[in-house]
């Protein structure tokens, strides 16, 4: 086990190092730099430009720029934004929060809800509730959820007025830290659900093909025939087992849920991580952007990471060597 | 011999489901089977795959739900009892599975899987639980020490005295053995059975030994019923239905198995043809359209043979009295 995490942290270091090279080399390969923007609405004269650009570094090879945003990245210096002029850590690190919570709070829906609706539909397959599931959840899966962001923005946000449409805080809400929170979960509401529709329809089909397969199995029918309970043998025997390709789904949703969904966050003006980023590439903020992908980038990697541990833990098949 | 089981016109039909296939005939895989199996006896269910001999097993033990028939077990009406009472009276009567890799939960170690069934029905509490669960893996010939191991840390013939130990936990006087050694090599398959055997001596129980090889089943049991498609064709005792088969299915089956002796005369009889859709069985005798016996005629194709005694066994043949015998065919 020792030796199986020193072997997979080095393999994953290695990885992050390739991926961030490359999306160095990506971001810049984009048309257009970040100084076409800053004219404030005039031209820049050409003494203007090369101060800029020898003020931020643009003016010398993109060798040399990598090599510099890779020694500042081993010393856990992400650079400065250069539309903003601040650090880019303290940009993420304002952002990260309002993302950990929408999307933390979709994951938790998503493992909860989908997961019980999809066992439930493979106990009653074939009923009427399972059908009625089974077309649900795929209208849902094949809806665009900026479509629906924006759907349930105008409906419950504009035209009934029951929840907020924009934004994570209302700004005439003050008074103690009930009051505020109560303020942040009603604006939560519209982007997690719009979130979850999608993952949570995903995750029911993986889990009722799990379930079924697991069902199938002898173990369970002598698990029936020892008397117990059918919550105990769909729980306890089935499900347990069933978990498995679902688990490997959350990791490929783990990285998705904490980035958040650009679309999503700019429908409902969710002031995440997405939005920035969007923002940074728009901008052509090379050092927003790197610190945003860099980001993404070990998020995936602690995924996996995470998730081949869950499976050591959670089966008794796999040793981790 | 005291009876245990009685099974009365067993029907167990599939219906077809799925988008285009909702009109279909349902599938007929028990077709009105009746039998008996008494306390501390052997009878052996055989037949192809496809005839029905699972669906027999799984339904008198209420595994499923039957179409139609009864079900006596130690004088409960099997399908009339209500969920709770059926939960109770599941420790009388277990089963064996023939995959003895997917028969056991992954997830949960061999004592876990053990011990379920004796805390389920409060059979024994506190550190009795993990004696017995020790004592039973002893029974079925494994280090207790096992107890706290995985199912994927064993071979096949030791799974399936897992499955065995298993079954054994809640002190059941009827098991069935779904082709219980069939997945195994022979050299394990004999041990397997002779162990069913010591079991069956020391703690009087019953076996329905659902199998497809009549070599196993000679080794086992006392009293054979052969099924073809949903239906009991021949049944009675081991040696005459062995060695003097009336019914011309049973004489194919028995062809089929080696014989040991070379200078012996031996006629292999292979069936022409697939086994037909049990959604839409053939008129008349089921087994007509593959038949090989001399004496079939056009009352075959009309009319249903009904199990009748016939020498020594029971046959489901209009012409049973004239079936040849395989060492006849042999020198013809």
């Amino acid at each position: 086990m020792g030796r199986w995490l020193l072997r997979r942290t080095a393999q994953a270091i290695a990885t992050l190092v390739l991926t961030i090279v490359l999306l160095f080399f990506l971001s810049h390969v984009l048309p257009g730099d970040p100084l076409s923007r800053l004219g404030e609405g005039r031209p820049l004269t050409a003494a203007e430009t090369e101060t800029l650009r020898a003020r931020y570094g643009l003016d010398r090879p993109l060798r040399s720029q990598l090599g510099s945003f890779l020694a500042g990245l081993a010393r856990g210096d992400l650079g400065t934004s250069i539309e903003y002029g601040r650090p880019v850590s303290a940009l993420i690190a304002e952002r990260l929060p309002a993302t950990l919570l929408l999307g933390g709070t979709v994951l938790l829906l998503n493992f909860t809800v989908g997961l019980w609706l999809g066992v439930r539909q493979a106990v009653r397959r074939g009923s009427a509730e399972d059908r009625w599931l089974t077309t649900l959840s795929l209208v849902g899966y094949a809806t665009p959820s900026f479509w629906l962001g924006l759907v349930l923005a105008w409906l419950v946000g504009v035209e009934w007025r029951l929840l907020p449409a924009a934004g994570m805080r209302d700004p005439l809400v003050d008074g103690g830290i009930l009051a505020g929170t109560a303020d942040v979960l009603r604006h939560l509401v519209l982007p997690a659900l719009t979130l979850s529709v999608v993952s949570i329809a995903g995750t029911m089909r993986y889990q009722r093909d799990a379930m079924l397969d697991t069902l199938r199995l002898p173990y369970i029918v002598t698990a029936r025939a020892k008397g117990l309970s059918p919550a105990r043998v769909t729980w306890r025997h089935a499900w347990r087992n069933a978990l498995f390709p679902v688990l490997t789904l959350f990791g490929l949703w783990l990285p998705v849920l904490v980035t958040g969904s650009v679309f999503v966050e700019s429908v409902f003006a969710w002031p995440g991580l997405g939005s920035l980023a969007a923002a940074a590439v728009g901008n052509r903020d090379y050092p927003l952007l790197m610190g945003a992908s860099v980001l993404v980038a070990v998020i995936v990697v602690l995924a996996n990471l995470l998730t081949d541990l869950a499976y050591a833990t959670l089966d008794p098949r796999v040793r981790l060597t | 011999m005291t009876s245990l089981l009685q099974v009365q016109d067993l029907v167990k039909y599939y219906a077809s489901s799925g988008l285009f296939r909702g009109g279909d005939p349902p599938v007929r895989a028990v077709d009105g089977v009746s039998f008996e199996v008494m306390r501390g006896e052997t009878l052996a269910l055989v037949g192809e795959s496809g005839c029905g001999k699972s669906s027999v097993g799984r339904t008198v033990i209420r595994l499923q739900e039957p179409t139609s028939g009864r079900v006596v077990f130690e004088d409960n009406d099997v399908f009339a009892l209500d969920r709770k009472s059926l939960r109770r009276l599941r420790r009388r009567m277990q089963i064996i599975f023939q995959d003895p890799y997917s028969s056991l939960n992954p997830r949960m170690t061999v004592g876990a899987a053990i011990a379920e069934g004796i805390e389920i029905h409060r059979l024994a509490v506190g550190a009795e639980i993990g004696r017995r669960v020790g004592a039973l893996l002893e029974e079925v010939g494994l280090d207790p020490g096992y107890a706290r191991r995985y199912p994927h840390e064993f071979s096949g013939g030791q799974r399936q005295r897992i499955g065995i130990a298993r079954a054994l936990a809640v002190e059941p006087s009827f098991i069935v053995c779904d082709e219980p050694v069939s997945a195994l090599d022979v050299s394990v398959q004999a041990q397997v059975l002779n162990l069913l055997a010591d079991l069956q001596r020391d703690r009087g129980l019953a076996y329905l030994f659902i199998a497809h090889d009549l070599a196993v089943v000679r080794q086992i049991a006392r009293r054979v019923a052969v099924m073809y498609l949903g239906r009991i064709v021949e049944s009675g005792p081991t040696e005459p239905l062995l060695s003097n088969p009336r019914h011309p299915y049973t004489v194919a089956l028995r062809s089929a198995v080696p014989e040991p002796d070379p200078g012996r005369k031996h006629a292999r009889i292979v069936l022409s043809g697939d086994l037909p859709s049990p959604s839409k069985p053939p008129p008349g005798c089921p087994f007509h359209t593959r038949c090989w016996h001399p004496a079939r005629d056009e009352r075959c194709r009309i009319e249903v043979p009904l199990l009748r005694p016939v020498e020594e066994t029971f046959a489901a043949c209009h012409y049973a009295e004239l079936t040849p015998a395989a060492e006849a065919l042999a020198e013809a």
